[in-house]
């Protein structure tokens, strides 16, 4: 519901954001911080103004042809097997690509970048494309009337239309004809304190090429790679600000 | 005339008659017009059940817009609550027949009921139906 477009209120609320997380990542004790304390959050509390979610994916370790990043978030968020492949909901997907002069080639999963200015938030009609105060990006369904305006603004592709009645969601990931949907970061889980699934079966394939977390926290795995080691958005020419960091394309 | 009176007094008669049988049945009220509900867990709601019966719609949808908008988990109005401690324990499921949960009495009230369009009717761990206040907790 937030959105920001003068530049300079963007810039003020990260000056803001960096300030409050660098506060919350005052060290406590040996190995505990204030941060970690306010990652898993307390029951009634809301998403944290003072982070901000997001990934970094190292394309070097993403191993061609291995999809169970893919087949972690179906099964995840109970996506239906038997879909017509042209209306399978595409919450991530991975994508080969070819440097034509060098030969050179990548293997990378793509999904909502949870931008913070997200183009699918500006487009929508009826409020209910949003971006959590915690950066993820979401769709609201009470709200979504399926006009898939969104689906249009995202230059990621990362928006899909349920086409067809669904029965067995789950109960934490409701799915329903008529709205659009898209990678949530497994909000539900991240709101438990858990990583998403895509980057909890590439940890336990052993590839370990996504790294999670919050990028306003200085002493994060994902912040701390940022600073140190090269890495790209994504279309970095729209200045979206995306969430999610590619490394090695 | 005496036959008006006549005619009068039998339906008089007719009339008393059908509610001296009526009253016992409705006194014990098993014969209340109202859905059969069956109601696995009674008495461990989050409130009164004049006031649920009244206000789950509201509830429901103010919650909504917390927990989606605002982030904020394990609130005391939850949609996965009211299931988890609701289905029937035959099915597993607040929809089924006239008697499950939901369905009955809103099939009574000939209200459309919307939110199982997308969300699950049956609770993520049968079972769990004891420990609906639980629910969404890390």
């Amino acid at each position: 519901m937030s959105q920001d477009p003068a530049p300079s209120s963007a810039a003020r609320r990260a000056a803001l954001a960096a300030g409050a997380a660098a506060t919350g990542g005052a060290l406590l004790a040996p190995g505990l911080r204030l941060v970690q304390v306010a990652q898993a959050r307390s029951t009634g509390e809301g998403a944290d103004p003072g982070v901000r979610w997001g990934m970094l994916i190292d394309t070097d370790r993403c191993a061609k042809g291995c999809s169970r990043c893919v087949d972690a978030c179906a099964s995840e968020n109970g996506f239906a097997s038997g879909i017509d492949l042209r209306q399978r909901p595409q919450w991530i997907r991975k994508i080969e690509i070819k440097e034509v002069r060098t030969g050179r080639e990548a293997s990378l999963p793509m999904m909502c970048q949870h931008c913070a200015q997200p183009p699918c938030v500006d487009v929508c009609p009826t409020g209910a494309s949003f971006k959590r105060a915690d950066g993820i990006v979401l769709v609201d369904r009470h709200a979504c009337i399926g006009c898939r305006y969104c689906v249009m603004a995202c230059p990621y592709q990362a928006r899909s239309f349920v086409h067809e009645p669904v029965t067995g969601q789950k109960p934490d990931v409701p799915r329903g004809k008529g709205t659009v949907e898209g990678c949530t970061f497994c909000v539900h889980k991240i709101d438990r304190g858990a990583s998403p699934a895509c980057v909890q079966a590439c940890a336990d394939e052993g590839h370990r090429a996504m790294v999670f977390g919050d990028l306003n926290d200085p002493h994060s795995e994902i912040a701390q790679r940022l600073r140190a080691e090269a890495s790209k958005a994504v279309r970095p020419d729209l200045a979206l600000d995306p969430g999610v960091r590619y490394q090695g394309i | 005339m005496d036959a008006r009176i006549r005619s009068f007094l039998a339906r008089a008669i007719a009339t008393l008659a059908a509610l001296a049988w009526a009253l016992p049945a409705l006194a014990d009220g098993s014969a209340v017009l109202g859905p059969e509900v069956l109601i696995e867990n009674p008495g461990h709601c989050i409130a009164p059940a004049q006031e649920m019966r009244r206000n789950h719609p509201d509830m429901l949808k103010h919650q909504r817009d917390i927990t989606v908008h605002a982030g904020t988990r394990g609130a005391r109005v939850s949609l996965n609550a009211c299931i988890a401690c609701h289905a029937n324990r035959s099915n597993g499921s607040v929809l089924g027949s006239s008697r499950n949960f939901c369905q009955g009495c809103h099939e009574f009230a000939a209200v459309r009921l919307d939110c199982f369009e997308c969300h699950q009717s049956v609770p993520d761990k049968p079972g769990a139906a004891a420990t609906p206040l639980a629910m969404n907790r890390p």
